[in-house]
């Protein structure tokens, strides 16, 4: 037996036997419920009843219907369909009389009676039902996408990674629907950084659970194995193993180095990243099934290098699988025009989502995720070199406490014809010693045999001093913070950790270099510029 | 390189303690500053006052070294009131927001007096 429609499976489960009507009313009635019969959607009875002017005397039909048999089985002697609207709804079935009598004529008009007034209210108590069962789905459902939000929200990073000399920028629009998109930024060995862009098939919960599952994954095997071929061969192999049918995850993961632009990366299957360039857009393709399909799959593993101006966009399907009200695609071709037109990573995103919103046009439900980051190395560095820089001075100083007043003093000097009025001059010569200091104690660790390099170059618009010291293991700058006073006279934290923040105040640009031996800081002061409001 | 030594002296104007300061405030001051702070509330004045007119250079550290003698101050419900900066510290003193909590002063009587603010 196949099933029936809900609605009447019910009321033959829980009607009783209609009991005569010559009963005494003050007996208690005696519920003797009739086992349930079901009945087929395609079962010939149905069509009856529905066409069945009152009251049918089960024991006179002539059908082929397995139901029928199943009513007579039963003791079903007498069926009264209830019918509201022209459509059937419920039965009233009744075993024999008690008085074994047949049903007289009045019975059967006043079960046809009662038929005629019970059906509208058990249509109206079904629909309530079916109403209620609706909210019931449509709460549980706006719950699940709550559930699916917050856990895609409890993975995605909390602040961008700073790195100097780049600009990394991201966007995460999460359909009304979450999809599985998800990326990261993962810290690794010797300043590293890996870059991960993924999708996970499907949407709501389960996307979200197997979105965190690689997340969890990637973070924990990302800094043990560093080349992204291998971390992704690891990823899959374990994904494998816990995914759910007719899952898969799509991603891209790359391992930038900041210092020199080399970017590693490997594609599982994901969308192809685009480049910036100075020649133009390039691709960032590499080969590689998506995770968690089959076990043993192997990933290429490609280079690229980006230089200054150079940048990177990684994107997920939710942008160029968008669709306009014609069904027509954004498309990838849109994209990676879009990419090369931009000047930065963040106008780019910017433009990308104006330029989706002006596509699918206005008041469009966003039909899955859209994930964006951009890694652009800033171009800035490379403006000396477009003009004539001259030098100034270059020198060095002993890594002695103190010696800071030496690099002061020369830098001075080297600028004295250059015009710096007074107060940017003393801003400059503060932010010398202060940039000093820190390659004498913490670049070159107060060791007098390491010379902290300084020049001195001017390109007649800006003046740029840089101070070099031997440590290139520490790294870029950290965020310049500012320091908390209060805290400080409080007791709270230590008076010191003043220098940087010195230094960011006293120059108008503050960049940093980092290689492998050296580690430079650039203090630059505009030459041409209108007086300085802080001065 | 040693730069021009950091002392400093301590005196009494109108039950103030006057704390002269001469140099270079970098590391190398500290103790000295010390001293000359534990001088100058010997006799627990409710007010101090750092002259830093015959000062050359501060540093970070220098920096540094003020704010500890402020927190201590602010401990001790003492004022702490500065007067002889030039410009350029003037402006590093309020880029560092020590000026919030210590008054800055054009010449000695006002700093001693408090009653001319610059």
């Amino acid at each position: 037996m196949t099933t029936i429609p809900s609605n009447l499976r019910r009321v033959l489960r829980r009607e009783p036997r209609v009991r005569p009507t010559t009963e005494p009313v003050a007996a208690p009635p005696e519920r003797v419920e009739a086992p349930p019969v079901e009945i087929a959607p395609n079962d010939p009875l149905i069509a009856y009843f529905s066409g069945a002017t009152g009251a049918v005397d089960i024991g006179a039909l002539q059908l082929d219907s397995p139901a029928l048999e199943g009513l007579r089985e039963a003791g079903i002697k007498l069926v009264v369909p209830l019918v509201s609207q022209g459509e059937l709804i419920g039965l009233l079935n009744l075993g024999p009389r008690r008085s074994e009598q047949e049903y007289s004529a009045d019975d059967r008009k006043l079960l046809n009676d009662l038929a005629g007034h019970a059906a509208p209210a058990v249509r109206v108590a079904q629909l309530v039902r079916e109403q209620e069962a609706e909210v019931r789905q449509r709460e549980r459902i706006e719950q699940e996408l709550r559930v699916a939000q917050l856990i895609q929200q409890q993975f995605l990073p909390q602040e961008l990674p700073q790195l100097a000399g780049w600009q990394v920028a991201a966007y995460y629009g999460p359909a009304r629907e979450v999809g599985g998109d998800f990326y990261d930024f993962i810290k690794l060995p010797d300043d590293q950084i890996g870059i991960v862009v993924g999708d996970v098939t499907d949407k709501g919960v389960p996307a979200a659970l197997v979105m965190a599952t690689t997340h969890s994954i990637l973070r924990a095997e990302a800094p043990r194995l560093l080349a992204p071929s291998e971390v992704l061969t690891r990823v899959n192999n374990l994904l494998v193993e816990e995914m759910p049918a007719h899952m898969f995850v799509t991603c891209l993961y790359a391992v930038l180095d900041p210092a020199s632009g080399r970017l590693r990366y490997a594609n599982a299957g994901h969308n192809v990243p685009y480049v910036s360039t100075e020649g133009g857009v390039t691709e960032l393709r590499a080969t590689g099934m998506p995770l968690g399909l089959l076990p043993e799959m192997t990933y290429e593993e490609k280079e690229a290098t980006l230089a200054p101006g150079d940048t990177v966009l990684l994107h997920s399907d939710g942008l160029a699988e968008a669709h306009n009200p014609e069904r027509e695609m954004f498309g990838f071709p849109r994209v990676a025009s879009l990419t090369g037109e931009a000047s930065d990573g963040e106008v780019l995103i910017d433009r990308l989502l104006k330029e989706l919103q002006e596509f699918t046009g206005p008041g469009v439900e966003q039909e899955d995720d859209i994930t964006l980051v951009t890694i652009g190395r800033r171009a800035a560095r490379a403006a000396p070199k477009e003009k004539a820089e001259r030098q100034l001075a270059t020198f060095e100083v002993a890594s002695e406490p103190g010696n800071e007043r030496l690099a002061i003093d020369q830098v001075a000097e080297a600028v004295a014809g250059l015009g710096l009025a007074g107060q940017r001059l003393e801003r400059l010569k503060t932010a010398v010693g202060e940039a000093t200091m820190n390659a004498i104690e913490h670049g070159n660790g107060n060791r007098p045999e390491l010379p902290v390099e300084v020049t001195v170059v001017t390109d007649d618009t800006d003046l740029t001093v840089r101070i070099t010291d031997q440590g290139g293991d520490r790294g870029a700058l950290p965020d310049v913070e500012t320091p908390d006073l209060e805290a400080k006279l409080a007791g709270l934290q230590t008076p010191r950790g003043w220098g940087l923040f010195l230094i960011q105040n006293m120059v108008d640009r503050l960049e940093t270099a980092v290689n492998e031996h050296h580690h430079t800081i650039e203090l630059v002061m505009h030459l041409k510029e209108e007086p300085d409001a802080r001065s | 390189m040693p730069g021009a030594e950091f002392r400093a002296e301590v005196r009494e104007h109108a039950s103030t303690g006057v704390i002269d300061l001469h140099g270079e405030i970098n590391l190398g001051a500290d103790q000295a500053l010390l001293a000359a702070y534990d001088a100058a509330v010997r006799d627990d004045p409710r007010t101090v006052v750092l002259n830093f007119a015959q000062v050359e250079y501060i540093n970070s550290t220098g920096i540094a070294l003020i704010v500890g003698l402020l927190a201590r101050a602010r401990k001790e419900h003492r004022t702490v009131r500065a007067f002889g900066l030039n410009e350029h510290y003037r402006q590093i003193f309020a880029i560092t927001r020590l000026s919030d909590f210590m008054g800055i002063y054009a010449d000695e009587d006002s700093a001693v007096s408090a009653t001319v603010s610059t």
